[in-house]
């Protein structure tokens, strides 16, 4: 048998070992980004940000980022606000069938995007819908949606329904409640769940890879598209990029999250 | 916007979920200025009429009038009354002063309006001088005297109060009680308040209705209801109440052993049960001849109170009944198995339907 | 105050044209739309049974169900010790361990992918250090085959098998551990008696879960796989981009479908212990 003080040793350097397993590969990348050799080398032997300049010179990448931006504020606006009204009627309505449509609504996270965007792509192929930036923001909306409820709801159930019967016998009409009570103390979920909906547009490539045509390439799509051509390091700088606006939308949650105090961040 | 008059009245209010009736058939009638408590056990249709006054719940059957006017379909905003929640529902997101001031912002009233209105509210509540703490930074009785704040700021005629005071310490709470008091005499308004507390409704109230199972089981001032209740259900939930099984015998009434009782009301029924405080039960040594209400029986226990000595004491038939003394000067306490002989007046005790 | 029916069903509706317009009426429009071009119940049932049980397909099935089953083992594995470290870790230790976990769930599958991509070629990383310790004479074949999707894909599934893990780890009573430790049980007993027992539900979800999600997965497959290791949400992409053979997409969707939604009933059961969210 080991000893106690061993097994935990042991315990905590396989975990160290595999939290780096995690980590490493994105750091390596980002790393390997600013290379300055011809192809990617780690630890890279001169520095430099050509990788950057190519990524940015190219037309095709800069109307990549454009594209994926368009959709991905769109799609957060879109699915802020639908599930914003879904989550508190959810909360607060009584109506028939409301623990099937509480499930219906969650499906599209676990219906396999392939066939959402396979289903999505019938439908806009007849509908001359390929390749229009606002259709893909709906369709993203679907799978944002569900992200956004879950959020949504753990934040309206931190509002009490007597501040909502207070602020009415106040003399407050439906939407004065919404306006002046529900709104505000809802906020910080509201904007986590902009966010985390902005972030899965942005990452999102199974439909987009449908739908986005040759007009609405995001850049996951023609992060795809080079590849199936070849590994080639441009990537390297597109993908730190990308996971630098995950981390600052990251960053941004937590720090709003803190500073009001609100609950840990609703994981999906 | 504001009701007409403080008068608030309910005519035949029925409400339902379902299959199960919350309220039925209530009906109220309190004139302005009055400080009416509904009482009552939890479930007993307490919240939900007090909801129909507030709006929050449309009756199924019947009227609201709030000031004479037929307000049952009027939304909340519409009725122009105060409220002071259970939990005291303060907005965290606003300060003490917002609070306060909420029902005026929302009605669009001038700015130094409203803080000539907010500084007196927070005066009368002895709040002066918080204005911009939040909830998170009061205490309990200081969330309370916020919600008070708010409640009284827009002058309401009527004020509803959801068990206001249930969460304070006991301590607190008596505070509360004198102060909500003084509050509601100067400002002349109407509250009717909800509570669980008997102790609170006798010492607050002006007119008490005790509901039980969504009905009114009693109505009146607190003295009347307390001695002089209608049914076995007010008389043991308004504090102590002995009532001991009795049949009729003729024109007489007996009780325990056969002796026989004389007690206000009538006995409709061949069996029933007259009821007596133990605070109007006279205890005496030894055993004396049998004349009405005399009952013999032996003390079980003695529990000294300091200013009241309680005596449990078994009677003929295994009845027992509580007797409190005061504990006056050259008071006897008597010892557990010592004989005696309770005895009250006939206008202390009252016959009921079993 | 209970919303009014009409304001409530007002404001679902919106979700719930999305919900229908944008996912349950394609779905079955394609489903529907595309089976009926093939002619009458008993035209489509012959179709299906050649479709499905051609050589192609059923290998893909096969392969699905094997990469599938591999990698919802290794993802327990190794995620099981993460998940137990970071249920029982405080303060900083805390911070780290969920920061690499979360990190790399919200960093976009294509990228984290790439990243993998970079590290398993025959010039990458990997192969660079093996090389020049000298333990390999020639690069070795990490990508384009089995192996590279097997990792890329335990990779990307990793963080859904930890936090289920963790939710379930956390809801343990640490003192009911401490009790059976002080009744004298081994460190060994108590985790194998009183912990495994209490989190095995969460065991069960999380491989449910990561099971669900790696049957459906296209991206990493498609991008390291090699032409051996074809799943069937990549031949369901080919029948639609490549052949336009909507007819047999319709049909391995409709097996994707059923497996997942059973699959997912059953995940919901053992989900429904887990600590209320």
């Amino acid at each position: 048998m080991m000893g106690p003080v061993l097994r935990a040793t042991l315990l905590k350097a396989l975990v160290v070992l595999l939290c780096f397993g995690l980590v490493a590969p994105i750091v390596i990348v980002a790393i390997a980004s600013f290379s300055g050799d011809g192809y990617l080398k780690f630890p890279p032997e001169t520095l430099s940000i050509r990788w950057y300049e190519r990524f940015l010179g190219d037309y095709r990448w800069r109307s990549a980022i454009v594209n994926s931006l368009f959709i991905g504020v769109l799609t957060s606006v879109f699915s802020t606000v639908i599930g914003f009204l879904a989550a508190y009627a959810l909360m607060r309505g009584q109506f028939r069938f409301k623990a099937v449509i509480a499930s219906l609504l969650l499906m599209p996270v676990i219906v396999p995007h392939i066939i959402t965007a396979v289903a999505v792509y019938f439908l806009s192929a007849r509908m001359g819908l390929v390749g229009v930036r606002p259709w893909i923001s709906v369709a993203h909306t679907v799978v944002a949606l569900p992200v956004v409820l879950v959020i949504l709801q753990s934040a309206l159930r931190t509002v009490d329904p007597a501040l909502e019967r207070a602020a009415m016998v106040c003399g407050c009409t439906r939407f004065g409640v919404f306006r002046r009570v529900v709104l505000p103390l809802a906020l910080p979920g509201m904007v986590s769940a902009a966010l985390f909906s902005f972030l899965t547009s942005f990452d999102e490539l199974v439909i987009s890879l449908f739908l986005a045509g040759i007009r609405a390439e995001t850049l996951p799509v023609r992060i795809w598209n080079s590849l199936l051509l070849e590994v080639e390091p441009t990537i390297a700088a597109v993908s730190t990029l990308l996971k630098a606006v995950t981390t600052a939308a990251l960053a941004v949650d937590a720090v709003i999250r803190k500073l009001r105090g609100g609950p840990v961040a609703a994981l999906r | 916007m504001a009701s007409v008059g403080g008068s608030v009245d309910l005519e035949q209010v029925t409400k339902r979920y379902g299959a199960e009736t919350v309220v039925a058939g209530v009906s109220l009638a309190i004139p302005e200025g009055q400080f009416f408590t509904l009482l009552g056990p939890s479930g007993s249709g307490k919240t939900t009429t007090l909801s129909m006054l507030a709006g929050f719940v449309v009756p199924d059957e019947g009227r609201v009038m709030l000031g004479g006017r037929d307000m049952t379909r009027v939304p909340p905003r519409g009725r122009g009354l105060g409220m002071v929640f259970q939990n005291y529902a303060i907005f965290p997101h606003l300060n003490v002063a917002e609070n306060v001031a909420f029902p005026l912002t929302v009605k669009g009233a001038p700015k130094a309006g409203i803080a000539a209105r907010v500084a007196e509210a927070l005066e009368m509540v002895k709040l002066t001088g918080f204005g911009t703490r939040y909830a998170r930074q009061l205490s309990g009785g200081q969330q309370q005297r916020v919600a008070l704040a708010r409640a009284i700021v827009g002058h309401p005629k009527v004020v509803l109060m959801d068990e206001p005071l249930g969460a304070l310490d006991k301590n607190l709470r008596y505070h509360m009680q004198v102060e909500i008091k003084e509050i509601q005499q100067r400002l002349g308004m109407t509250v009717i308040y909800v509570t669980h507390d008997q102790e609170e409704a006798l010492t607050m109230s002006d007119r008490i209705a005790i509901m039980n199972h969504g009905r009114i089981a009693q109505m009146g001032p607190p003295r009347e209801v307390y001695e002089n209740p209608d049914s076995s259900f007010v008389a043991s939930f308004l504090g102590e109440a002995n009532l001991l099984k009795v049949r009729r015998d003729g024109e007489a009434v007996r009780g325990p052993g056969g002796a026989p009782f004389v007690a206000r009301g009538a006995l409709t029924t061949p069996e029933g049960l007259v009821f007596v405080r133990p605070e109007k039960v006279n205890v005496a040594a030894g055993t004396a001849a049998v004349a009405p209400n005399h009952l013999p029986g032996q003390i079980q226990h003695a529990s000294f109170l300091g200013n009241i000595v309680r005596y449990a004491v078994t009677a003929a038939e295994g009845a027992r009944l509580l007797c409190d003394v005061a504990n006056g000067a050259g008071t006897q306490i008597h010892r557990p198995g010592d004989a005696v002989t309770l005895s009250w007046r006939a206008e202390d005790s009252r016959l009921l339907a079993g | 105050m209970p919303l009014g029916r009409l304001a409530a069903w007002l404001m679902i509706a919106p979700a719930l044209i999305l919900l229908i317009g944008v996912f349950l009426l394609p779905i079955g429009w394609f489903l529907i739309g595309s089976l009926a071009e093939l002619g009458t119940l008993t035209e489509i049932w012959e179709e299906a049974q050649d479709v499905l049980f051609s050589g192609t397909v059923a290998r893909v099935l096969l392969n699905t169900n094997g990469i599938g089953a591999v990698v919802t083992l290794l993802v327990l594995v190794i995620g099981y010790p993460v998940s137990y470290a970071l249920s029982r870790a405080k303060g900083f230790a805390f911070t780290a361990i969920l920061l690499c976990i979360v990190l790399p769930y919200f960093t976009s599958t294509i990228v984290r992918t790439y990243a993998w991509m970079v590290l398993l070629g025959r010039t990458g990383l990997i192969n660079q250090i093996l090389l020049g310790l000298g333990l390999v004479d020639a690069p070795l074949e990490l990508m384009y085959n089995r192996t590279g999707v097997i990792i890329g894909m335990t990779y990307v599934l990793l963080p859904y098998m930890v936090l289920t893990l963790y939710a379930a780890m956390k809801a343990v009573d640490p003192r009911l551990l401490q009790a059976a430790e002080g009744m004298g049980a081994s460190p060994a007993t108590v985790f194998l008696k009183v912990f495994m027992p209490l989190t095995l539900h969460g065991v069960i979800a999380g491989v449910l879960i990561t099971f669900i999600l790696a049957i459906g997965f296209f991206i990493t497959p498609a991008l390291m796989g090699g032409p051996g290791d074809m799943m069937i949400a990549m031949l369901i992409e080919r029948e639609v981009e490549l052949t336009q053979n909507w007819a047999s997409a319709a049909m391995m969707t409709i097996v994707l479908l059923a497996v997942t939604l059973i699959l997912y009933g059953v995940y919901s059961r053992f989900a429904d212990k887990e600590a209320p969210r």
